[in-house]
């Protein structure tokens, strides 16, 4: 009896083929994959948040959980950006901190009592398995399953994919990659379908990922290209026109409510794109219209040339007048640069000194992609030679963000994706191709003549007999190729997750002299010290990398932190690390600084120190006050510390605060004292003395040093 | 644990008393003064000075500055609330003081006094080039005034000098007029020009200047004119304070009793000034004068008695902070019109003079301006003399949050208008369009 009605109640879950079976295990096996392969980080360390920016998410979303949403809304933050304060909830993308706090309350609500860190922590691999099963679908809507299989199994182990998403990377892009392809799928799905119910779930998809991060640009600027290049080329139709205009408009408002964002979409100048080509869907369907009506076509000839040159110029017009008038803002400077990568080179150096930033470099992309490199034009072959809506969408997505991929390296993340998908069509089509080549001349053997494809069948007709055992064996060896990349991909994947991307980089290790590990904690030493030895309202300042950490570690108020919102406030702390130390004194003594905090690498070899940053500050800070001048901190062009360097160079502040004691230091057997091992060199400037500022805490590896300013002093 | 914290809290009740005794923000007038000495003979010679300092009620200590056993602090603790160095010639002091010691003495808030004389030692100097102050370097060189010199039965070189060139503030050397000139005989120094802090309390004259008075004038004198300070004063930033000058003798008993006359003026005063001046500078030195403490800094909104921990733009608020002087015996209610407050963020965005009710209560009220950010509640006081308040207070002001916009906005009425209106005709449109065939 209860046999038969489990049964019963099981049957509409049955699956229907062995096949569908197969499938469904695998994805599952996917899904694990794509999740336990980004958790080596936490394996060789511990489970813990990683760099710079996810330190500043994690904080935020703590203040989520506990005090709620609309008090994060209106988070004023005063902890950050002293004395300037921080409006968070108007200034950040919620969607991640948003999406953890509920992961958080639902775990909670099912009694699994979880920190929030540990959600914070697992964040991204979760939603990067996510994005397995919105790449199989995908997949599957532009090829077929077999293709969405292989391109659910290639992004479950990118490395591109896996440096932003491993376990503790709590970054926006580890939920917007994820948001960013189920935006596409629906689009492409509402694009092949037509229907309304689609073109409003690539709306909500689209408000996910406006939510999420500030990459939706290249949504709203790549739907509205790929809508332009299937007008042009005579693709236009009603499903595209309903897909298009319900995901624009809907999707436009539903993006006004992140208060971040507001009323970009219709003041900005990044997306007019987007706008310019919804007005030009309704001149073609209007003048769709009027050719079903008018029956002359030349008559219809007239009238379309003065439509179009009239809304061309009305649209111009517009963007013009708006533009003219302030009311639409010109590119931002980091839409320039993507542009033309030497933009930020020249005008904005705060986003030049990010090294993510950075244009790729060519072996950079072999890291990233493997064998995906190779693979990716052969689908392009495969896609331009079944040309679809979808497949044309995955080509524009491919080549448009393999272009921006190249100006920048951390853009390479939004590539990953549309090269798995076009390697995955290459990879199955070959295979089938092969396959169906090898089976069918099994049947060709029996049977004579099969309803094999139509390439089969050419070859079996053009090589007849003779040629068949050489081609078997060629399609075997193929295969067997095929195989045998895809495993070195797989293994490439797995060395390059555990050896380059598992780091959490504010713990460092390296190989000690025996091949042992060495592990230095330094960063965390030092902002726990700041927390338990400062006072609660003590002022840190650092240069900016740093804020973020100090102020969800070291629960110590920052002059600036990563949100580079403020170039004069940031520039102000780069004069000051540039400065003599008594004209630093006196702006340390402006924005009422407490403790100096300063990240040196020459006693570990560390090299991303603030020594090597310093020409950065230099340059920002001589943005705003030309005071500062690069050249003085120069010889001949060069940068050096040891005694060939500038006498400016070696009597500022960063470099006192650097080098401070540190003459007196052996780092290296046979080498003279003072051996800063970072830059490999012996220091110019080993009697430093302080006068307005005084050590308070140099962590076991000398990585962080923190400064304690004095008070003026007391009789003169 | 417990009975630990039982011994120490009965330590610290039992101790607490002798902690209190000495200089405190709740009494700051000095006690307990150490007066070092070249010899004992100063105390006899100098009595009229020393008496009237016991009158007030200090407590002096003499002892030789050789001496081996004088000591400043024993473990950790000050035994005395000021020093007065009347030991000129002194090369190196007993016990376990030095320059440091002195220095450190005054950094932790202690007072001093330094009279140098000719030939005063290197160690004197240099405690006094650390208060801001350098003596003549030449080691027998004396101020001289030919035209401003005392009046004496015999025509002597000059060196005594009467000078009536006071500061002026009433609060250093009191509201009573010196009417008689002081006397000064002895090295002159000039102020450091990088230390802000040091004050000339009684200038040389103009034709003053600063030589050897036994040789020849070789080459012109170094220190002339006013630019010679007889007597300085220094308030250090933790209201130390600090008189520096080059002359023991005018402390002396002799110069308190003899008359004096300005040379070109006939008038003739049966006393000298000195008594009168430096009387009333010690009374300054001492914090019975010029003392200013500022307590129960409060702000809140206007209508509310709360502190909050942060405001809103465009708050009105109140700050009011009650402001004390010390008379030398108790609190009176310091009155002045010149107390301001600034609400500060990099600059001040609002500078507010407080208002006082003439029992001490300074306050004042404002609107927060429409700018977010860290602000302070700053009072900068500095007045000439008088002991320097600065208090800052940190407080935020945060934007508004978001359902504290106003709901509607008259001058929006129209697009509220075109909203409703566009939706009920897409209603009506779709209903029309649908079902009319």
């Amino acid at each position: 009896m209860s046999n038969s009605s489990t049964s019963d109640l099981l049957k509409p879950f049955k699956l229907k083929t062995k096949q569908q079976e197969l499938l469904i295990s695998i994805l599952c096996l996917v899904y694990i994959l794509a999740f336990i392969t980004r958790l080596f980080s936490v394996l060789r360390y511990e489970s813990m948040i990683h760099e710079f920016d996810p330190y500043f998410n994690y904080r935020t979303t703590l203040y989520l959980t506990q005090h709620g949403f609309y008090d994060f809304w209106n988070w004023f933050d005063y902890e950050s950006w002293y004395p300037l304060g921080r409006i968070v909830g108007g200034t950040l993308y919620p969607g991640l901190m948003v999406t953890a706090a509920l992961i958080y309350r639902l775990l909670h609500f099912l009694r699994f009592a979880v920190h929030i860190r540990e959600v914070c922590v697992l964040t991204a691999p979760f939603f990067a398995s996510n994005t397995t099963l919105v790449a199989y679908f995908f997949g599957k809507e532009i090829w077929d399953s077999g293709a969405g299989l292989v391109a659910a199994i290639l992004i479950a182990v990118c490395p591109g994919y896996i440096s932003r998403s491993v376990a503790g990377s709590y970054d926006n892009e580890g939920v917007a990659i994820f948001a960013l392809l189920f935006t596409f799928y629906l689009f492409v799905k509402a694009v092949n379908k037509g229907s309304l119910a689609w073109g409003l779930a690539s709306a909500f998809g689209y408000f996910y990922m406006v939510s999420a991060w500030g990459g939706y640009i290249f949504i709203i600027n790549l739907i509205p290209l790929y809508v332009l290049v299937l007008l042009i080329t005579g693709r236009y139709s009603m499903r595209l026109y309903v897909a298009y205009n319900c995901m624009y408009i809907l999707g436009m408002l539903l993006a006004m409510q992140i208060r971040f964002v507001g009323f970009q979409h219709v003041q900005s100048g990044e997306h007019m794109a987007a706008m310019g080509v919804f007005f030009l869907m309704q001149v073609f369907y209007f003048l769709d219209w009027v050719k079903h009506m008018l029956s002359d076509t030349k008559l219809f000839q007239e009238f379309l040339s003065i439509t179009v040159t009239c809304a061309v110029a009305a649209g111009g017009i517009a963007l013009g007048v708006g533009v003219a008038s302030g009311y639409i803002s010109p590119w931002t400077g980091r839409f320039y640069s993507l542009l033309d990568p030497t933009y930020a080179k020249d005008h904005i150096p705060i986003i030049a000194s990010v090294s993510e930033h950075q244009p790729t470099a060519w072996s950079s992309f072999m890291f990233d992609f493997h064998i995906l490199l190779f693979l990716f034009p052969a689908g392009l072959y495969f896609c331009f030679k079944r040309l679809s809506d979808a497949t044309i969408f995955i080509v524009m997505y491919g080549l448009t963000s393999m272009y921006f991929a190249g100006v920048m390296v951390r853009l390479i993340l939004v590539a990953t994706p549309a090269v798995c998908l076009i390697s995955a069509i290459a990879v199955s089509a070959t295979v089938k191709n092969l396959t169906v080549l090898l089976r069918s001349k099994n049947k060709v053997a029996q049977i004579g003549s099969t309803k094999g494809t139509s390439s089969a069948k050419a070859s079996s007709k053009a090589s007849l007999d003779q040629s068949q055992p050489f081609q078997k064996n060629g399609a075997m060896a193929l295969l067997f190729g095929a195989f045998y990349l895809l495993s070195r991909y797989a293994t490439h994947c797995t060395w390059v997750t555990s050896e380059a991307y598992s780091s959490p980089s504010i713990v460092l290790a390296a190989r000690g002299a025996h091949g042992n590990r060495v592990i230095f904690d330094d960063y965390r030493e030092a902002y726990f010290w700041l927390r338990q030895n400062t006072p609660p309202d003590a002022k840190v300042m650092s240069w900016w990398d740093y804020g973020y950490q100090i102020t969800a570690m070291g629960n110590r108020t920052v002059i600036v932190d990563n949100n580079t919102w403020n170039n004069t406030h940031i520039a102000t702390v780069g004069r000051a690390m540039s400065s003599y130390e008594d004209e630093a004194y006196e702006i340390i003594r402006s924005l009422d600084v407490d403790y100096v905090l300063v990240v040196f690498g020459g006693v570990t070899g560390y090299s991303s120190d603030d020594i090597n940053k310093f020409l950065w500050m230099v340059r920002i800070g001589g943005g705003v006050f030309p005071v500062i001048k690069e050249p003085d901190y120069l010889v001949n062009g060069e940068y050096r510390v040891d005694k060939g360097a500038a006498p400016k160079m070696l009597n500022c502040l960063m470099y006192k605060l650097s080098y401070y004691r540190f003459g007196e230091m052996m780092t290296e057997y046979g080498k003279p004292p003072g051996y800063d091992r970072a830059r490999g060199v012996e220091i110019g400037n080993k009697d430093i003395k302080l006068e307005h500022l005084e050590e308070a805490f140099t962590t076991s590896n000398w990585i962080v040093r923190i400064y304690k300013v004095k008070p003026p002093n007391n009789r003169w | 644990m417990g009975k630990f914290w039982v011994i120490f809290v009965a330590s610290i009740s039992i101790l607490l008393p002798f902690l209190c005794n000495s200089f405190s923000p709740e009494t700051p007038t000095d006690r307990r003064v150490l007066v070092l000495l070249d010899d004992f003979a100063v105390k006899s010679s100098h009595s009229s000075y020393f008496n009237s300092l016991k009158l007030r009620g200090f407590d002096l200590d003499f002892k030789l500055a050789d001496d081996p056993k004088i000591a400043l602090q024993r473990y950790g603790q000050y035994l005395y609330d000021a020093l007065i160095l009347f030991c000129p010639s002194v090369e190196r002091f007993g016990g376990s003081v030095d320059v440091a010691a002195i220095i450190n003495f005054v950094d932790s808030g202690h007072d001093l006094i330094i009279a140098a004389d000719v030939n005063a030692s290197d160690l004197i100097r240099e405690v006094a080039t650390e208060c801001g102050v350098d003596f003549d370097e030449d080691p027998s060189a004396m101020v001289i005034d030919h035209t401003g010199y005392a009046v004496s039965e015999t025509e002597g070189d000059h060196t005594l000098i009467a000078s009536d060139d006071y500061i002026k503030s009433d609060v250093i050397i009191g509201s009573k007029k010196i009417e008689a000139p002081v006397l000064f005989q002895g090295i002159g120094h000039s102020l450091n020009p990088v230390n802000s802090l040091v004050l000339k309390v009684l200038s040389a004259s103009p034709s003053a200047y600063s030589a050897n008075p036994l040789s020849k004038l070789s080459t012109p004198p170094l220190l002339t004119g006013s630019a010679i300070s007889l007597v300085s004063v220094v308030q250090a930033r933790n209201n130390a304070r600090i008189l520096i000058t080059g002359s023991l003798s005018m402390f002396s008993n002799r110069f308190f009793r003899s008359g004096v006359q300005k040379s070109g003026s006939s008038t003739k005063y049966e006393k000298s000034g000195n008594e009168q001046f430096l009387t009333e500078l010690s009374k300054w030195i001492f914090h019975e004068r010029g003392h200013l403490k500022a307590v129960n800094v409060k702000h809140h909104k206007v209508g509310e008695t709360d502190e909050p921990a942060l405001y809103r733009i465009n708050d009105e608020l109140e700050y009011s902070v009650e402001i004390y002087e010390w008379s030398g015996t108790s609190w009176e209610p310091y009155v002045t019109d010149d107390v301001q407050v600034q609400f500060y963020m990099m600059s001040p965005y609002v500078l507010k003079t407080l208002s006082n009710d003439k029992k001490g209560l300074y306050s004042a009220s404002f609107k927060v301006p429409d700018v977010y950010g860290v602000f302070q509640f700053k009072v900068e006081y500095q007045k000439l003399g008088y002991t320097s308040l600065s208090l800052s207070k940190q407080i935020p002001v945060r934007p508004y949050r978001h359902n504290e916009y106003e709901r509607f906005i008259p001058t929006a009425y129209p697009y509220y208008g075109a909203a409703f209106s566009t939706m009920a005709g897409f209603f009506i449109f779709s209903f029309v369009h649908l079902y009319n065939k």
